[in-house]
């Protein structure tokens, strides 16, 4: 009993965690720019499939191909931004969503293109038995997954609280004009911010392709259920992400293993429904915060 | 009515009734029902995109609804089609509601992302639990009623054609009316409209129940032409092409939904050697679109009339 709960559980924990990096990817393009990337899925995708091409393909060592991979990530995302967003001169939200529904669009057709309609795999990371915990079996890429989620989020939390650069991009959320008059550069803030939203979506890709395989597919429903994770807590929270994505990635699993497997996608939808409806500012945003948003 | 309506209805009457008796080839009058079935979803996105300025990516879940409730209710459930077709368009307008009443309660991405997650479980749901699976089913009767039943390619062209033409009528005259004039001036300000009195809210929610009932009405007419569904059919895929149509026909104008669907049903026929690349090829599209040509052909064109106009006036 406890043994299939904790597999379970373990499992929820490994798609949590990609989950949360999506979250997380939305909310840095969304508190510096106000919009949301809806090809933050495909990120995930191409650092999935990268890391297959550099590493499987190219047969490069481990490390260089992780970087690769984070290389090409954030040139996509830094080219997005340059031809696409950038290029706006008075945006209104509709043709912002539009624009990256576009983008994501296209990447996907790319990454059709290139790599076929086949999943990809590739070995995990580190080669050995799997752990044992109450008789549920972890392989060893769960916990790399977990690992490299925990990485990043400490990561990025000293990178906005503690670094002049994480410290001015947070500035132009709050206010770009008043950014501006400081002398932070706006426009290059937001550039950099769809540049760390790539990566940290490609992070999650490479991390988690080893568990749930790669396809050039997978990005609408990896941008939906982490657009779920972000909104439960509350657009622009990271931790809020956070513990959405674990949240939703738990209930899934369970939801797949206790009641049936085709429900698993339903639910990340009435979730995002039902906190639509009865907490839209998300857990750990308020409402006031909410209703001072521009979108 | 206004006169430029009036004229665009007339010379469109006019093109639906000639193209079956100038070229009546079943190729030909094939991809018109298709253009007509896609112009069907493409004004209700139109509507819901240029009037209540929302966007929703989840068109091919209404569709799917519309296609499968109607087959299985006129397949097993004994219902007569047109029976099935309605009953089709009110499960489409209720699941609207589950999805619109929270979604646009809040200003915002909300509508598009929860749009999106509704089609992709919409497909997978259709994976998982429809009739025949992935594979999906046939033998889905002909459309009929009053005991005439149409099997002809030239009858489903004329069937699809005249309820493109109701729905346009109705569309028309809803945009010209109080509730199209409240729908634009949200489109200006909101919080002038709030001011008002106006609900805005609702007012988007209706749009958005509207627009989900022409989709499901189209994915109805395709499963009862097609006679067999699978989900393939119905997937975000579908969404997306519908998206692109309103936006290279022009989101201001409703002859820009019907334009961009004909367009843009028509360009896979002439692009048959890229047939792998369909994702890629329709990617490039709706991206230039939205960066080069953002305002779409049927308002584009409409400008160079007036302006040709002008001169010929200036000349006099």
């Amino acid at each position: 009993m406890l043994t299939v709960f904790l597999q379970f559980l373990f499992s929820g924990l490994t798609v949590g965690a990609v989950y949360a990096l999506v979250g997380i990817g939305f909310n840095i393009t969304y508190n510096a720019t106000s919009i949301i990337n809806l090809a933050q899925g495909e990120f995930v995708v191409i650092g999935g499939l990268m890391m297959w091409f550099f590493s499987e393909s190219l047969k490069l060592p481990f490390l260089v191909s992780v970087a690769f991979t984070i290389v090409t990530a954030g040139v996509i995302g830094l080219l997005m931004e340059r031809l696409t967003i950038k290029p706006l001169k008075n945006p209104d939200l509709m043709l912002m969503i539009m624009i990256t529904v576009a983008v994501s669009i296209l990447l996907r057709g790319v990454l059709m293109f290139s790599f076929g309609k086949e999943p990809y795999v590739y070995p995990s990371f580190t080669e050995g038995e799997p752990v044992n915990v109450y008789g549920a079996i972890i392989q060893q890429q769960t916990l790399w997954v977990i690992g490299i989620t925990g990485f990043c989020i400490v990561s990025l939390f000293f990178f906005f609280k503690k670094t002049i650069v994480g410290k001015a991009m947070l500035a132009c959320a709050v206010n770009p004009t008043a950014a501006q008059l400081v002398g932070i550069n706006v426009s290059r803030m937001v550039m950099f911010s769809f540049v760390l939203s790539g990566i940290v979506g490609a992070i999650g890709g490479m991390a988690i392709t080893p568990i749930s395989l790669m396809e050039y597919d997978k990005g609408p429903m990896l941008a939906v259920k982490g657009f779920c994770a972000a909104i439960m807590g509350g657009l622009g929270s990271n931790r809020g992400a956070v513990i959405g994505g674990f949240l939703i990635g738990i209930l899934e699993s369970m939801t797949a293993g206790y009641i049936h497997s085709g429900m698993k996608d339903g639910i990340a939808l009435i979730i995002l429904l039902l906190i639509l409806f009865f907490k839209p500012a998300g857990l750990f945003v308020s409402k006031t915060m909410l209703e001072l948003r521009k979108f | 009515m206004k006169k430029e309506d009036l004229i665009a209805f007339v010379i469109f009457i006019v093109l639906v009734i000639l193209l079956p008796v100038l070229s009546g080839s079943t190729y030909t009058l094939t991809v018109g029902i298709f253009s007509g079935i896609n112009a069907l979803v493409a004004i209700g996105l139109c509507i819901l995109m240029g009037y209540a300025g929302q966007v929703s990516l989840g068109q091919a879940g209404f569709y799917g609804v519309g296609a499968y409730v109607s087959s299985m209710l006129s397949l097993h459930g004994g219902f007569p089609v047109v029976i099935s077709v309605i009953l089709a368009m009110i499960a489409a307008g209720i699941a609207a509601v589950l999805l619109a009443v929270p979604a646009l309660r809040l200003k915002g991405h909300y509508l598009a992302v929860a749009t999106l997650g509704f089609g992709e479980i919409i497909y997978v749901i259709l994976n998982e639990w429809g009739p025949g699976g992935p594979s999906g089913f046939g033998d889905i009767p002909h459309f009929s009623f009053l005991g005439y039943t149409v099997d002809s390619t030239t009858g489903y062209f004329y069937l699809i054609w005249s309820l493109v033409a109701a729905v346009m009528l109705f569309s028309i005259n809803l945009i010209r009316s109080r509730t199209g004039r409240a729908l634009r001036a949200i489109h200006d300000s909101e919080l002038a409209c709030n001011a008002m009195g106006l609900n805005v809210v609702t007012l988007k929610i209706k749009v958005f129940i509207l627009s989900a009932v022409y989709a499901s009405l189209a994915g109805s007419l395709y499963a009862h032409y097609v006679t067999f569904i699978s989900p393939s059919s119905f997937s975000l895929f579908y969404s997306i092409l519908v998206l692109t149509m309103v936006i290279v026909g022009g989101i201001t104008n409703l002859w820009g939904a019907i334009i961009g669907a004909v367009v843009i049903t028509v360009l896979p026929e002439l692009l048959r050697r890229f047939e792998e690349l369909d994702v890629l090829v329709y990617g490039l599209i709706l991206t230039l679109s939205l960066m080069f040509f953002r305002r779409g052909l049927v308002p584009i064109m409409i400008e160079k009339i007036k302006k040709l106009r002008g001169l010929a006036v200036a000349k006099h």
